[in-house]
């Protein structure tokens, strides 16, 4: 192959909620803070502060009581409106470093900087400008494919040295096998704790152990997907995103198109089976979404058409399971992005957030008109629970927060005209 | 906006959200062409002329009237710029002890102050080794006189 290299970043936001929490809460800056899952469940998101105090990810707040009294731990609800809102802001600042853009949740996105001079300053400058224009602290990793890509940015995240940035493509082939052997192979796109567990019993420990493993019985033992991702080791791009298993829990579907779609319905109708496909994964393992995320993107390898490629993320007004639902929301979303004159060549959503159904929240949460038998009785429930009053029936026939215990959360600073930050004045000297 | 999603989150800066987007769209009778169709504009749109730049703009509500003399008034709305490097003279939105305070930035000669645009407010002067964090940029003020 004589191409030349990729030169892919992956950008990800640092620890993005309580990023976006402390953008407009400067008193929170140094302050040990978690952001909540729905219903105020288990931690989603970490300052470095509440890392270094032991709390991990997905660890149920009630089990933390203890120590965030001791060491002062603020904890918020999670404020998707907010979230999806920054993310967007950050996403088209990184669109505007490259117009071939991919991207792959609400904090994370791959920008092809391929043939970009000066790759080093430019990456540098763009972590200043996200930081600069949003507030969000994000790492850049750089590498010639996307499994590549994100292990490099394991390392700007984890090696303060790297000011934010590294890339793997400009080290030597020694200093690559040398990177490579001290991390854990767990580290590695679509491995995995449980496949780490499989892959040591194969003396496979270290990333570079994977990229030098005998490739025909890595494929028999643990199929087609981990040996693609022992050639994107070897610098050989060949994953698409749906094969890479996230490090958050979320759901992709998408695909390249056959042809070029230029009508809007067209996408419409391709984004309704991604959605129908992303929601029966989301039926099968009992859980719903909180954010819906749709992207479009035209040819990035017919550089001699207009590039398009852009993405919006929405929170869903209460998290759902509904095909129909998100379905709707998928298609404002799009009719939203849709610019005709472009060529489209692939379309997708992402599915995040995502939570375990339970039982009385099911059918709360779902979207029926008032008077539902069901939802008068969940509203017993919680009137029984939390006192008298705490829930109204509302005439006005919208679904306010209600359903979701959001005991912490913050205003919606960015989309709610009532709810903007405040200046303060000092108190004046008469 | 589709009555089917009544609450779809729309940011206050997106610019999908034009204040006006019509076009003249009269019918031209046979003959006679209409003598405005050669000046067929759009409306004028807000944003496109209060937002300079649409991901680092962001709303703040000011309280307190530190800054009546330049006419930023209590519940009024600021627009606020993160993109702009702030310099000597600007409106700027400050962190001063971990709470927002708009300002206009002093900085001359190694002295930095924030001034405050109200005789009853003192000077507030940076000491050594304290810290000034300038969040953005005030570039309009929006006030209500109705």
């Amino acid at each position: 192959m004589n191409r030349p290299q990729q030169q892919l970043a992956l950008v990800d936001c640092n620890n993005f909620y309580v990023s976006c929490e402390r953008v407009f809460r400067p008193d929170l800056a140094r302050v040990p803070l978690v952001v909540l899952s729905n219903n105020d469940g288990c931690v989603v998101s970490r300052s470095n502060e509440a890392k270094a105090l032991g709390i991990r990810m997905g660890q149920p707040w009630f089990e933390c009581k203890a120590l965030a009294q001791t060491h002062g731990i603020v904890a918020m609800s999670s404020n998707y409106a907010l979230y999806a809102d920054m993310s967007n802001r950050v996403m088209r600042i990184l669109g505007d470093f490259s117009p071939r853009q991919e991207v792959y949740s609400i904090d994370e996105c791959f920008v092809d900087l391929s043939g970009v001079p000066r790759l080093h300053e430019l990456s540098h400058a763009l972590r200043e400008r996200v930081g600069q224009w949003t507030g969000i602290p994000v790492c850049v990793g750089i590498g010639p494919t996307k499994t590549l890509a994100k292990l490099a940015n394991h390392v700007a995240k984890k090696h303060p040295r790297s000011q934010g940035v590294f890339n793997f493509n400009a080290l030597s082939e020694d200093q690559k096998t040398r990177l490579l052997q001290r991390i854990p192979v767990e580290e590695v796109w679509g491995v995995g704790r449980q496949r780490a567990a499989r892959l040591q019993a194969h003396h496979i420990r270290t990333v570079q152990d994977l990229k030098a493993a005998h490739a025909p019985t890595l494929r028999a033992e643990f199929g087609v997907v981990m040996e693609k991702v022992q050639r994107e080791l070897q610098a050989l791009p060949c994953l698409s995103l749906q094969e890479i298993t996230p490090a958050r829990q979320q759901i992709i579907a998408s695909r390249s198109f056959g042809q070029h779609v230029t009508a809007l319905p067209v996408l419409q109708d391709a984004l309704s089976t991604f959605v129908a496909n992303a929601c029966a994964k989301l039926r099968a393992q009992h859980s719903q979404a909180a954010v819906l995320q749709v992207f479009l993107q035209t040819d990035r390898f017919r550089q001699d058409l207009p590039q398009y490629m852009p993405s919006l993320a929405v929170p869903l007004p209460h998290p759902t399971d509904d095909s129909l639902a998100i379905n709707l929301w998928a298609s404002q979303l799009c009719t939203r992005l849709f610019k005709p004159g472009y060529q489209y060549r692939k379309a997708g959503i992402v599915l995040s957030e995502i939570s375990p159904v339970t039982q009385q929240q099911g059918d709360l949460l779902t979207p029926r008109p008032a008077g539902n038998a069901r939802l008068m009785q969940a509203l017993d429930t919680l009137n029984q629970r939390f006192g008298r009053g705490t829930v109204k029936v509302s005439t006005q026939g919208a679904y306010p927060d209600w359903q979701m215990r959001q005991a912490h959360k913050s205003p919606n600073y960015t989309t709610a005209w009532a709810e903007i930050p405040c200046t303060r004045s000092e108190t004046p000297v008469r | 906006m589709n009555a089917a999603f009544p609450s779809i989150p729309q940011a206050l800066r997106v610019p999908d959200a034009r204040l006006y987007l019509d076009m003249c769209e009269w019918k031209v009778p046979a003959g006679f062409p209409s003598p405005a169709a050669d000046h067929t504009r759009k409306r004028i749109d807000l944003n496109e002329h209060l937002i300079r730049n649409q991901e680092a703009t962001y709303v703040f509500r000011v309280q307190g009237d530190s800054m009546t003399g330049i006419g930023i008034y209590e519940g009024d709305e600021l627009l606020v710029d993160r993109s702009i490097d702030a310099r000597h003279g600007h409106i700027v939105l400050a962190v001063l002890n971990n709470e927002f305070t708009v300002k206009r930035l002093y900085r001359r000669g190694g002295v930095v102050k924030l001034l405050a645009e109200n005789p009853h407010y003192p000077p507030i002067v940076l000491k050594e080794g304290q810290e000034l964090l300038i969040w953005g940029v005030v570039t309009h003020n929006l006030h209500k006189l109705l």
